[in-house]
């Protein structure tokens, strides 16, 4: 047993060598462990927690938008949508066959389905239609059981009740563009939607509210597990616009028919703006669903601008209602007293150059009140003379135009009202005095929007006081633009004298009541009269030729040659309380013919409805079905 | 009077004198393994006995018997048995190559319809008793001899190139490797292991050429884990996280989020270790490692205590087998060596790889019951 021996010695050897080995390997496994789990723990722990958490954003509901009564104008709507999870429905296209006994199912919307199921992961639901009718809803509800995989939802999504109505002051929703992302991970949920334009814009971060979250427990395929935890997140709130619902409703009926024209209807003693309407409008719901290039380029390229808000995006010659800031202009320099008179040839000759009133055969002698009654354009040429265009420009910015007016809208354009030194700035060239005489009568480059109009027109009835129009009554709690403007601290005063003021009241009194231009569309219900001031104002120059020849009628001119029609109105004449303005874009007729009557009808409306008593003319509600509460 | 017959050396022994001799410790020490393993696997499947844990169980109750049987044959007979064993398994391992069905793109199983059988377990037991029985009677003055060494060489070539080509590198490397420590312990000398290594390490480029995509893969990500960390790399990272979160005292029985949410892979098989050192932390990590050391000695002191060379290497043989898996295994699980796709003794779910290794266990328990048998240098042909 010598051989046994000796490999029992060798083998004892050796074995204590692998052993020795064997220490060394397993000493680095509990090295490895110490530092795994005891030295990198926390870092693993976080990244452990990383892979199985998974934070989602709950989008809140988005905030109304009521009229003045509390009737909702922009509300968000269930949307019923059906989805299918492929992986629950096994046979897809059997299911989808199926499906489509149920609801009709196009073709495109089938093959939508099939190529998103491919490309998603087999839990991700995938919608199969949108936008359900309840009857379709419940049709799918009820047969639920026969169609695996097959789930209903109800989402929200914005809805505007009365459509191209309130479009351009409500604005609409639409998905962020790229540029609109800031970081915000909310506006990255396809579902969301953010304010573009209007109300929905200025006052979007309020209505928006703030984003819930919920955390969930996700597996490693991203299937959630459970939730571990939900913040509810703040829901948007409501805003309050000043419109009176049922008088907006009047004043986009009465100006439907005109091709291109906006009107507005204010409160000169608060700046609350009570109608606002410009045609022609658009349909906003449009927009939430995503509009498609053509119908973007149609409405974009439209040359009646559908998507633009003309009561602020419009500007205009003002014509003759520039007037009423001429007069007081002159009154307040001392340029002119109120029985400052003129005579009027039916014309005016500065140098070699004639400019004609608009009665060729004139109006003879005129004081002020005889000059704005009949808005004759000798008298204002020569007023503006006396005045000159710096003191003119001077007073219309006191009225409000020529800059913006600051109303919480979006889309709103300064208009122009030039001074001598705007024209060295801009053109390079000196003022020349035919260019006073030519703003005398709200002509050549005189630019304005018909809001400041109304604003001009309301700084004048409400004593001279600097009101600021504007769309919302109750602005969102917190929302710090508005907030002092809600506080009801009593506009300053222009500094404009009363007696020059009522020199204007008792011109445009007349103008309409006293046998003025506007005479045939006096209000004759005791009470309600009101005070106006016309406008017609060219679009091109009167050739010299025409005026010698035949004066060629509107008719004859393509419409965009055609004259504006404007008529700025307030009422009752004794008390005014409603202030509104109207232009028609290329009319023909001009201002007295064409807007006084629509100003006419509307300051009717406006007294009868009386909004600004407090209470709703005729109850409202249930005109809109209410937002079901989810 | 039957341990004064065994100190004498003599070989008969009745039944219960065998079963008596059963170290009935290292049998519990296997029990309380195996019963982890079940555990883990009842936590692999979400608190289910199904689909893993009561098939293992089931498995473990035959393993037992096998261990147990195993362990009363004498030692004699299995080296008798030694060479039918290995050719057998060889023969097996070759039939895989040809009619084996696929797993995971690795051809290692052979589908017996009862059972799935895989060969290269079986191989890594028979491989063990082949050489042992080889070594045997292999004198000083034999074991220098080139044309010595050759014989056995190709015992241990022949299995290791099979189970490359299926591939399953984690069996070749741990064939080779108790191969070589089997040699070893022969008294093979050590210049020419350094002789071996250098040609091993020359042929490196040439295997490299050899190798299938997926495992120059794991071999690049073992590197460089961060290269690719949804891909292959994401094994490993997932594990190291499980098991780095695990912390000290773990998150708990069937609370590990890990293993439950589907980040770590193949946790009831090869990432087993990972799952439990996450669930128990680095106290349940080391108490495992502890009882697999326990278990390792054992397996030591019952190779010291033989006194026969067969017995000697083939427990130590085992031995070693058994502390490659653990190590291999561990190892790979923690990043600190390549994917090789090698199961955690006892407790990794797998019928074949739980059964071989039972009876391999047995074997071990077998040389204890017969440590005192003397084999003559010719072996065991002349009976017993």
């Amino acid at each position: 047993m010598q051989l046994d021996q000796f490999q029992s010695k060798q083998f004892g050897r050796r074995a204590a060598i692998i052993v020795g080995g064997q220490v060394v390997l397993l000493s680095a496994l509990v090295a490895r462990m110490y530092y795994l789990q005891v030295l990198q723990s926390e870092k693993y722990q976080t990244l452990a927690e990383d892979n199985r958490i998974n934070l989602r954003l709950l989008p809140p509901p988005r905030g109304r938008i009521l009229d003045r009564f509390g009737v909702p104008v922009a509300l968000n709507r269930q949307n019923y949508r059906v989805v299918i999870v492929p992986e629950d429905a096994g046979d897809l296209a059997a299911t989808l066959d199926r499906l489509a006994r149920v609801i009709p199912l196009a073709d495109a919307e089938r093959r939508r389905v099939l190529r998103d199921a491919e490309r998603k992961r087999a839990f991700v639901p995938i919608t199969v239609r949108e936008n359900l009718s309840w009857e379709e809803f419940a049709r799918v509800e009820v047969n639920t059981p026969d169609l695996s995989g097959v789930r209903t939802e109800v989402g929200r999504s914005r809805f505007y009740p009365y459509g191209p109505t309130f479009a351009h002051m409500v604005g609409y929703v639409a998905v962020a563009s790229d540029k609109e992302l800031d970081g915000d991970p909310l506006l990255e949920l396809p579902d969301f939607r953010i304010g573009k334009a209007g109300v929905e814009k200025v006052y979007d971060l309020a209505l928006r509210g703030s984003a819930g979250t919920s955390q969930v427990e996700v597996n490693a395929r991203g299937r959630v597990i459970r939730e571990l935890a939900r913040d509810e997140g703040d829901p948007g709130k409501d805003v309050t616009l000043s419109v009176d619902f049922g008088l907006q409703q009047f004043l986009t009926q009465r100006i439907a028919n005109e091709r291109s024209a906006a009107a507005v209807l204010m409160d000169p003693h608060t700046g609350e703006v009570l109608a606002m309407a410009s045609t022609p409008s658009f349909e906003p719901n449009e927009f939430n669903e995503g509009l498609s290039s053509t119908r973007w380029q149609a409405l974009t390229g439209d040359p009646l601008s559908p998507l633009t808000n003309k009561t602020i995006g419009g500007t205009f010659p003002p014509g003759s209602t520039f007037k009423v800031a001429v007069a007081l202009a002159a009154l307040e320099s001392g340029a002119a007293t109120p029985s400052t008179t003129v005579n009027c040839p039916g014309y005016l000759e500065l140098g070699d150059t004639r400019f004609h009133c608009w009665k060729p055969s004139g109006h003879g002698l005129l004081d002020m009140h005889g000059g704005i009654k009949n808005s004759c354009d000798v008298y204002f040429y020569e007023t503006a003379r006396r005045t000159g265009v710096d003191r003119i420009a001077d007073m219309a910015r006191r009225l409000g135009m020529g800059q913006l007016t600051g109303i919480d809208l979006t889309g709103e354009r300064p208009g122009l009202i030039p001074t001598r030194a705007w024209k060295r700035a801009t053109l390079g060239q000196a003022w020349t005095q035919g260019e006073t005489l030519v703003t005398g009568i709200g002509q050549g480059f005189v630019l304005t929007t018909p809001l400041q109009l109304a604003l001009m027109l309301s700084r004048v009835v409400n004593g001279g006081k600097a009101v600021v129009p504007r769309i919302v009554r109750k602005p969102p709690e917190g929302d710090l633009i508005q907030a002092s403007l809600a506080e009801g601290e009593p506009p300053p005063s222009l500094g404009i004298s009363d007696a020059s003021l009522q020199v204007l009241l008792s011109g445009m009194n007349a103008v309409v009541n006293e046998g003025g231009t506007a005479h045939g569309a006096r209000i004759t219900q005791p009470g309600m009269e009101m005070g106006g001031k016309s406008g017609t104002s060219q679009v091109r120059r009167i050739t010299n030729a025409e005026r010698e020849h035949k004066r060629r009628g509107p008719e004859d001119r393509p419409w965009r040659e055609r004259d504006n029609a404007l008529f700025i109105a307030y009422a009752p004449v004794q008390a005014p309380r409603y202030v509104c303005s109207i232009v028609i874009e290329h009319s023909g007729a001009g201002g007295s013919a064409a807007a006084a009557p629509i100003a006419h009808d509307l300051l009717i409306e406006a007294q009868t409805r009386d909004p600004l008593s407090g209470k709703p003319h005729e109850p409202v509600a249930g005109r809109v079905k209410p937002e079901v509460p989810s | 009077m039957a341990s004064l017959g065994r100190m004498r050396g003599e070989v008969r022994m009745s039944l219960a004198e065998k079963l008596w001799q059963v170290n009935w410790s290292m049998v519990l020490l296997v029990t309380l393994l195996c019963g982890i393993g079940f555990s883990m696997l009842y936590s692999a499947a979400n608190g289910s006995w199904d689909p893993w844990a009561m098939r293992q169980l089931v498995r473990f109750g035959i393993g037992l018997l096998l261990m147990i049987g195993a362990a009363l044959v004498d030692i004699r007979h299995w080296m008798r048995l030694a060479y039918p064993i290995y050719f057998a398994a060889l023969a097996l391992l070759a039939a895989v190559d040809v009619v084996g069905a696929d797993a995971m793109g690795a051809q290692r199983w052979l589908d017996l319809k009862v059972i799935q059988l895989q060969p290269s377990e079986i191989m890594k037991v028979a491989l063990v008793l082949a050489l042992a029985r080889y070594f045997h009677g292999i004198g000083p003055e034999q074991i220098g001899r080139i044309t010595v060494i050759l014989a056995p060489l190709l015992l241990v070539v022949a299995p290791v190139l099979l189970v490359l080509k299926q591939p399953d590198l984690g069996t070749a490397i741990v064939l080779l490797a108790s191969g070589g420590a089997l040699f070893f312990l022969a008294g093979v000398r050590l210049w020419k292991f350094a002789a071996v290594l250098v040609l091993g390490l020359s042929a490196v480029p040439l295997g490299w050429h050899f190798l299938h995509g997926y495992q120059k893969a794991r071999i690049l990500t073992f590197l460089d884990p961060e290269r690719d960390p949804l891909g292959t790399g994401y094994h490993i990272l997932q594990s190291k996280i499980a098991l780095g979160s695990g912390g000290i005292l773990g998150k708990g029985f069937l609370e590990g989020t890990q293993s439950h949410l589907n980040f770590l892979p193949e946790k009831a098989t090869d990432f087993v270790f990972t799952m439990l050192a996450e669930e128990f932390g680095i106290i349940g990590g080391l108490a495992l490692l502890s009882l697999y050391v326990l278990l390792i000695i054992y397996g030591i002191a019952v190779a010291l205590s033989a006194r026969n060379q067969f017995g000697r290497l083939v427990a130590m043989g085992i031995t070693i087998t058994f502390f490659l898996y653990v190590f291999v295994n561990i190892a790979m699980v923690m990043g600190l060596i390549p994917v090789v796709g090698v199961p955690l003794p006892l407790v990794s779910y797998g019928g074949t790889a739980l059964l071989s290794i039972l009876f391999a266990l047995g074997l071990v328990l077998s040389v204890y019951v017969h440590r005192d048998v003397r084999i003559g240098r010719r072996g065991v042909e002349g009976g017993l």
